[in-house]
Protein backbone atom coordinates (compact mmCIF):
# COMPACT_ATOMS: atom_id res chain seq x y z
CA UNK A 1 0.00 0.00 0.00
CA UNK A 2 2.80 2.39 0.88
CA UNK A 3 4.10 1.97 -2.61
CA UNK A 4 1.12 4.04 -3.72
CA UNK A 5 3.03 7.09 -2.60
CA UNK A 6 6.29 5.98 -4.15
CA UNK A 7 5.87 8.42 -7.02
CA UNK A 8 6.23 11.32 -4.62
CA UNK A 9 9.86 10.51 -4.03
CA UNK A 10 12.24 12.27 -6.39
CA UNK A 11 14.51 9.27 -6.95
CA UNK A 12 15.35 9.07 -10.67
CA UNK A 13 14.23 5.95 -12.51
CA UNK A 14 16.97 3.37 -12.20
CA UNK A 15 17.03 2.68 -15.92
CA UNK A 16 18.45 6.14 -16.54
CA UNK A 17 21.18 5.50 -14.03
CA UNK A 18 21.91 2.20 -15.76
CA UNK A 19 22.10 3.92 -19.14
CA UNK A 20 24.43 6.65 -17.94
CA UNK A 21 26.75 4.19 -16.23
CA UNK A 22 26.78 2.02 -19.32
CA UNK A 23 27.60 4.90 -21.65
CA UNK A 24 30.44 6.02 -19.44
CA UNK A 25 31.98 2.60 -19.11
CA UNK A 26 31.71 2.00 -22.86
CA UNK A 27 33.59 5.18 -23.73
CA UNK A 28 36.58 3.69 -21.95
CA UNK A 29 36.04 0.15 -23.21
CA UNK A 30 35.67 1.18 -26.81
CA UNK A 31 38.74 3.35 -26.94
CA UNK A 32 40.91 0.30 -26.36
CA UNK A 33 43.77 2.73 -25.99
CA UNK A 34 46.31 2.93 -23.20
CA UNK A 35 46.27 6.05 -21.03
CA UNK A 36 49.93 6.66 -21.98
CA UNK A 37 49.14 6.74 -25.68
CA UNK A 38 46.23 9.09 -25.11
CA UNK A 39 48.44 11.44 -23.07
CA UNK A 40 51.03 11.44 -25.84
CA UNK A 41 48.39 12.22 -28.47
CA UNK A 42 46.97 14.98 -26.32
CA UNK A 43 50.39 16.58 -25.84
CA UNK A 44 51.19 16.51 -29.54
CA UNK A 45 47.80 17.80 -30.64
CA UNK A 46 47.94 20.68 -28.19
CA UNK A 47 51.50 21.64 -29.00
CA UNK A 48 50.74 21.82 -32.70
CA UNK A 49 47.54 23.85 -32.37
CA UNK A 50 49.03 26.21 -29.78
CA UNK A 51 51.09 27.82 -32.53
CA UNK A 52 47.91 29.06 -34.15
CA UNK A 53 45.32 29.44 -31.39
CA UNK A 54 44.93 30.13 -27.70
CA UNK A 55 42.86 27.33 -26.21
CA UNK A 56 41.21 26.99 -22.85
CA UNK A 57 43.10 24.21 -21.04
CA UNK A 58 40.44 23.88 -18.34
CA UNK A 59 37.75 22.61 -20.68
CA UNK A 60 39.55 20.14 -22.91
CA UNK A 61 38.05 16.87 -24.03
CA UNK A 62 40.21 14.57 -26.10
CA UNK A 63 39.23 10.95 -26.29
CA UNK A 64 39.14 7.88 -28.49
CA UNK A 65 35.75 6.32 -28.88
CA UNK A 66 33.49 4.48 -31.29
CA UNK A 67 30.52 6.43 -32.54
CA UNK A 68 27.28 5.17 -33.99
CA UNK A 69 28.06 6.88 -37.29
CA UNK A 70 31.29 5.03 -37.85
CA UNK A 71 29.66 1.91 -39.21
CA UNK A 72 33.07 0.37 -39.74
CA UNK A 73 33.41 0.00 -35.98
CA UNK A 74 36.81 1.63 -36.15
CA UNK A 75 37.70 3.92 -33.27
CA UNK A 76 37.43 7.67 -33.74
CA UNK A 77 39.61 10.35 -32.17
CA UNK A 78 37.33 13.08 -30.86
CA UNK A 79 38.82 16.35 -29.65
CA UNK A 80 36.82 19.20 -28.26
CA UNK A 81 39.17 22.11 -27.63
CA UNK A 82 37.59 25.44 -26.72
CA UNK A 83 39.40 28.28 -28.46
CA UNK A 84 39.89 31.62 -26.73
CA UNK A 85 41.70 33.51 -29.47
CA UNK A 86 42.92 32.90 -32.96
CA UNK A 87 46.53 33.98 -33.38
CA UNK A 88 47.07 35.89 -36.57
CA UNK B 1 25.40 -25.43 -48.64
CA UNK B 2 24.01 -24.29 -45.31
CA UNK B 3 24.88 -21.43 -43.05
CA UNK B 4 26.66 -21.39 -39.70
CA UNK B 5 25.45 -19.02 -37.01
CA UNK B 6 27.22 -18.55 -33.69
CA UNK B 7 25.15 -17.62 -30.63
CA UNK B 8 27.35 -15.60 -28.32
CA UNK B 9 27.22 -13.00 -25.52
CA UNK B 10 30.45 -12.54 -23.62
CA UNK B 11 28.74 -12.67 -20.26
CA UNK B 12 27.58 -15.97 -18.88
CA UNK B 13 24.05 -16.73 -17.79
CA UNK B 14 22.22 -14.48 -20.23
CA UNK B 15 20.56 -17.38 -22.03
CA UNK B 16 22.83 -18.39 -24.90
CA UNK B 17 22.19 -22.09 -24.47
CA UNK B 18 18.43 -21.71 -24.12
CA UNK B 19 18.41 -19.43 -27.14
CA UNK B 20 20.43 -21.88 -29.23
CA UNK B 21 18.15 -24.78 -28.28
CA UNK B 22 14.98 -22.84 -29.00
CA UNK B 23 16.06 -21.25 -32.27
CA UNK B 24 17.36 -24.64 -33.39
CA UNK B 25 14.05 -26.29 -32.57
CA UNK B 26 12.08 -23.47 -34.17
CA UNK B 27 14.08 -23.69 -37.41
CA UNK B 28 13.54 -27.45 -37.44
CA UNK B 29 9.78 -26.93 -36.94
CA UNK B 30 9.88 -24.65 -39.98
CA UNK B 31 11.22 -27.54 -42.01
CA UNK B 32 14.91 -26.70 -42.01
CA UNK B 33 17.62 -29.27 -41.42
CA UNK B 34 19.44 -28.05 -38.32
CA UNK B 35 22.49 -29.09 -36.33
CA UNK B 36 23.22 -27.43 -33.00
CA UNK B 37 26.77 -27.64 -31.69
CA UNK B 38 27.73 -27.22 -28.05
CA UNK B 39 31.09 -25.43 -28.22
CA UNK B 40 31.40 -25.10 -24.45
CA UNK B 41 33.95 -27.85 -23.95
CA UNK B 42 34.30 -28.80 -20.30
CA UNK B 43 30.96 -27.26 -19.33
CA UNK B 44 28.52 -29.11 -21.51
CA UNK B 45 24.94 -27.94 -21.10
CA UNK B 46 23.09 -27.76 -24.39
CA UNK B 47 22.30 -31.49 -24.14
CA UNK B 48 20.60 -30.90 -20.78
CA UNK B 49 18.52 -27.97 -22.00
CA UNK B 50 17.40 -30.07 -24.98
CA UNK B 51 16.72 -33.14 -22.85
CA UNK B 52 19.20 -35.30 -24.77
CA UNK B 53 21.76 -35.87 -22.02
CA UNK B 54 21.11 -39.60 -21.76
CA UNK B 55 21.83 -40.31 -25.38
CA UNK B 56 25.40 -39.04 -25.67
CA UNK B 57 27.93 -41.57 -26.93
CA UNK B 58 30.55 -39.48 -28.72
CA UNK B 59 31.30 -35.77 -28.47
CA UNK B 60 32.88 -32.95 -30.46
CA UNK B 61 36.41 -33.78 -29.30
CA UNK B 62 35.96 -37.38 -30.45
CA UNK B 63 34.97 -36.04 -33.86
CA UNK B 64 37.86 -33.62 -34.36
CA UNK B 65 40.42 -36.10 -33.09
CA UNK B 66 39.10 -38.78 -35.43
CA UNK B 67 37.86 -41.18 -32.76
CA UNK B 68 34.52 -41.33 -34.57
CA UNK B 69 32.77 -39.95 -37.64
CA UNK B 70 30.62 -36.82 -37.39
CA UNK B 71 27.54 -38.86 -38.19
CA UNK B 72 28.16 -41.18 -35.24
CA UNK B 73 28.39 -38.31 -32.78
CA UNK B 74 25.24 -36.48 -33.90
CA UNK B 75 22.23 -37.13 -31.68
CA UNK B 76 18.94 -36.96 -33.51
CA UNK B 77 16.20 -35.24 -31.56
CA UNK B 78 13.24 -37.61 -31.92
CA UNK B 79 10.67 -34.85 -31.36
CA UNK B 80 11.87 -33.01 -34.47
CA UNK B 81 12.59 -34.66 -37.78
CA UNK B 82 15.40 -32.36 -38.77
CA UNK B 83 17.20 -31.48 -35.56
CA UNK B 84 20.42 -32.97 -34.26
CA UNK B 85 22.93 -32.11 -31.55
CA UNK B 86 26.69 -32.38 -31.51
CA UNK B 87 27.48 -32.38 -27.78
CA UNK B 88 30.56 -30.88 -26.13
CA UNK B 89 33.03 -33.00 -24.22
CA UNK B 90 32.60 -32.76 -20.49
CA UNK B 91 35.92 -34.09 -19.21
CA UNK B 92 38.31 -32.30 -21.56
CA UNK B 93 39.27 -28.65 -21.70
CA UNK B 94 38.87 -25.92 -24.27
CA UNK B 95 42.30 -26.46 -25.77
CA UNK B 96 41.28 -29.94 -26.93
CA UNK B 97 39.98 -28.25 -30.09
CA UNK B 98 41.48 -25.48 -32.23
CA UNK B 99 39.83 -22.95 -34.57
CA UNK B 100 41.03 -24.71 -37.74
CA UNK B 101 39.46 -27.98 -36.62
CA UNK B 102 36.21 -26.18 -35.81
CA UNK B 103 36.15 -24.52 -39.21
CA UNK B 104 36.64 -27.84 -40.94
CA UNK B 105 33.94 -29.51 -38.83
CA UNK B 106 31.41 -26.75 -39.42
CA UNK B 107 32.09 -26.65 -43.16
CA UNK B 108 31.52 -30.37 -43.20
CA UNK B 109 28.18 -30.03 -41.36
CA UNK B 110 27.06 -27.17 -43.60
CA UNK B 111 27.09 -29.58 -46.54
CA UNK B 112 24.31 -31.63 -45.02
CA UNK B 113 22.37 -29.03 -42.99
CA UNK B 114 20.54 -25.80 -43.75
CA UNK B 115 21.66 -24.26 -40.48
CA UNK B 116 24.50 -25.03 -38.10
CA UNK B 117 24.02 -23.20 -34.79
CA UNK B 118 27.02 -22.92 -32.49
CA UNK B 119 26.41 -22.36 -28.78
CA UNK B 120 29.42 -20.28 -27.74
CA UNK B 121 30.88 -20.47 -24.23
CA UNK B 122 31.02 -17.35 -22.05
CA UNK B 123 34.21 -15.34 -22.17
CA UNK B 124 36.49 -14.13 -24.94
CA UNK B 125 39.30 -16.67 -24.76
CA UNK B 126 40.01 -19.90 -26.60
CA UNK B 127 36.45 -21.22 -26.35
CA UNK B 128 35.09 -18.08 -27.97
CA UNK B 129 37.70 -18.19 -30.72
CA UNK B 130 36.82 -21.82 -31.43
CA UNK B 131 33.10 -21.11 -31.49
CA UNK B 132 33.30 -18.23 -33.98
CA UNK B 133 35.91 -19.89 -36.22
CA UNK B 134 33.51 -21.37 -38.74
CA UNK B 135 30.63 -18.93 -38.37
CA UNK B 136 29.11 -17.01 -41.27
CA UNK B 137 26.84 -14.95 -39.06
CA UNK B 138 26.48 -14.14 -35.38
CA UNK B 139 23.65 -13.57 -32.95
CA UNK B 140 24.56 -11.68 -29.78
CA UNK B 141 22.39 -12.36 -26.72
CA UNK B 142 22.11 -9.82 -23.94
CA UNK B 143 19.81 -9.02 -21.05
CA UNK B 144 18.74 -5.51 -20.00
CA UNK B 145 21.56 -5.15 -17.48
CA UNK B 146 24.63 -2.91 -17.53
CA UNK B 147 27.09 -5.78 -17.23
CA UNK B 148 25.49 -7.87 -19.98
CA UNK B 149 25.25 -4.97 -22.43
CA UNK B 150 28.82 -3.96 -21.72
CA UNK B 151 30.03 -7.47 -22.50
CA UNK B 152 27.86 -7.58 -25.62
CA UNK B 153 29.59 -4.43 -26.82
CA UNK B 154 32.98 -6.02 -26.38
CA UNK B 155 31.84 -9.13 -28.23
CA UNK B 156 30.49 -7.06 -31.12
CA UNK B 157 33.92 -5.45 -31.45
CA UNK B 158 35.64 -8.82 -31.42
CA UNK B 159 33.23 -10.26 -33.99
CA UNK B 160 33.92 -7.35 -36.31
CA UNK B 161 37.65 -7.82 -35.82
CA UNK B 162 37.15 -11.45 -36.83
CA UNK B 163 35.27 -10.22 -39.93
CA UNK B 164 31.92 -11.61 -38.89
CA UNK B 165 30.06 -8.50 -39.90
CA UNK B 166 26.61 -7.30 -38.96
CA UNK B 167 25.89 -9.39 -35.89
CA UNK B 168 22.25 -9.26 -34.81
CA UNK B 169 21.01 -8.68 -31.28
CA UNK B 170 18.62 -10.64 -29.06
CA UNK B 171 17.42 -8.91 -25.92
CA UNK B 172 16.54 -11.73 -23.57
CA UNK B 173 14.60 -11.79 -20.30
CA UNK B 174 12.93 -8.44 -20.74
CA UNK B 175 10.63 -7.59 -17.82
CA UNK B 176 7.89 -5.56 -19.43
CA UNK B 177 6.42 -4.53 -16.09
CA UNK B 178 9.76 -3.11 -14.96
CA UNK B 179 10.39 -1.35 -18.28
CA UNK B 180 7.02 0.36 -17.90
CA UNK B 181 8.03 1.63 -14.48
CA UNK B 182 11.32 2.94 -15.84
CA UNK B 183 13.25 0.50 -13.68
CA UNK B 184 14.73 -1.49 -16.53
CA UNK B 185 16.40 -0.40 -19.77
CA UNK B 186 14.11 -0.89 -22.74
CA UNK B 187 15.02 -2.40 -26.09
CA UNK B 188 15.63 0.97 -27.70
CA UNK B 189 18.01 2.04 -24.93
CA UNK B 190 20.08 -1.04 -25.65
CA UNK B 191 20.03 -0.90 -29.46
CA UNK B 192 20.95 2.80 -29.34
CA UNK B 193 24.01 2.07 -27.28
CA UNK B 194 25.15 -1.05 -29.10
CA UNK B 195 24.33 0.28 -32.58
CA UNK B 196 23.47 -3.11 -34.09
CA UNK B 197 20.21 -4.38 -35.52
CA UNK B 198 17.74 -6.29 -33.43
CA UNK B 199 16.64 -9.77 -34.41
CA UNK B 200 14.41 -10.51 -31.46
CA UNK B 201 13.15 -9.68 -27.99
CA UNK B 202 12.34 -12.49 -25.58
CA UNK B 203 10.29 -11.64 -22.52
CA UNK B 204 11.23 -13.03 -19.13
CA UNK B 205 8.95 -16.04 -18.94
CA UNK B 206 8.39 -18.74 -16.33
CA UNK B 207 7.59 -21.04 -19.20
CA UNK B 208 11.27 -21.10 -20.19
CA UNK B 209 12.27 -22.26 -16.70
CA UNK B 210 9.58 -24.93 -16.72
CA UNK B 211 10.36 -26.24 -20.18
CA UNK B 212 14.09 -26.25 -19.41
CA UNK B 213 13.32 -28.26 -16.28
CA UNK B 214 11.62 -30.80 -18.48
CA UNK B 215 14.25 -30.68 -21.20
CA UNK B 216 11.77 -29.48 -23.80
CA UNK B 217 12.19 -26.39 -25.95
CA UNK B 218 9.76 -23.55 -25.16
CA UNK B 219 8.96 -23.18 -28.87
CA UNK B 220 6.76 -26.25 -28.59
CA UNK B 221 4.28 -24.29 -26.45
CA UNK B 222 2.03 -22.46 -28.86
CA UNK B 223 0.61 -20.08 -26.30
CA UNK B 224 3.82 -19.05 -24.54
CA UNK B 225 5.13 -15.58 -25.35
CA UNK B 226 8.78 -16.61 -25.19
CA UNK B 227 8.07 -19.54 -27.50
CA UNK B 228 6.46 -17.18 -29.96
CA UNK B 229 9.42 -14.80 -29.69
CA UNK B 230 11.86 -17.63 -30.48
CA UNK B 231 9.75 -18.82 -33.41
CA UNK B 232 9.78 -15.28 -34.79
CA UNK B 233 13.56 -15.07 -34.44
CA UNK B 234 13.87 -18.29 -36.42
CA UNK B 235 11.73 -16.84 -39.20
CA UNK B 236 13.82 -13.65 -39.25
CA UNK B 237 16.97 -15.76 -39.51
CA UNK B 238 15.42 -17.35 -42.60
CA UNK B 239 15.03 -13.87 -44.04
CA UNK B 240 11.33 -13.33 -43.40
CA UNK B 241 10.13 -9.92 -42.34
CA UNK B 242 8.28 -10.54 -39.09
CA UNK B 243 6.86 -7.73 -36.96
CA UNK B 244 8.17 -7.53 -33.39
CA UNK B 245 5.77 -8.68 -30.69
CA UNK B 246 4.02 -6.06 -28.65
CA UNK B 247 4.33 -6.98 -25.02
CA UNK B 248 1.73 -5.68 -22.69
CA UNK B 249 1.20 -6.46 -19.06
CA UNK B 250 -1.97 -6.34 -17.09
CA UNK B 251 -1.64 -3.41 -14.74
CA UNK B 252 -3.15 -3.61 -11.33
CA UNK B 253 -5.68 -0.98 -10.31
CA UNK B 254 -3.14 0.55 -7.92
CA UNK B 255 -0.47 0.91 -10.61
CA UNK B 256 -2.99 2.60 -12.85
CA UNK B 257 -3.80 5.21 -10.17
CA UNK B 258 -0.12 5.68 -9.49
CA UNK B 259 0.60 6.24 -13.14
CA UNK B 260 -2.30 8.63 -13.53
CA UNK B 261 -1.17 10.65 -10.53
CA UNK B 262 2.46 10.82 -11.55
CA UNK B 263 1.60 11.74 -15.14
CA UNK B 264 3.43 14.78 -16.39
CA UNK B 265 5.96 14.71 -13.61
Amino acid sequence: MFDLFGFLSSKPASKNIAKDRLKLVLVHDRSNCSPELLELLKKDILSSISEHVDYDPSDLDIKITRTKDSASGKPVLVASIPIKNLKR
Amino acid sequence: MGEAIVVTSGKGGVGKTTTTANIGAALALLGKKVCVIDADIGLRNLDIVMGLENRIVYDIVDVVTGVCKVKQALIKDKRFDNLSLLPAAQTKDKNAVNPEQMKELINDLKKTHDYVLVDCPAGIEQGFKNAIAGADRAVVVTTPEVSAVRDADRIIGLLEAAEITEPRLIVNRLRVDMVKKGEMMNVEDITDILAIDLIGVVPDDEEVVMSTNRGEPAVLKDQSLSGMAFRNIARRIMGEDVAFLEFDVQESFLTKIKRALSFGK
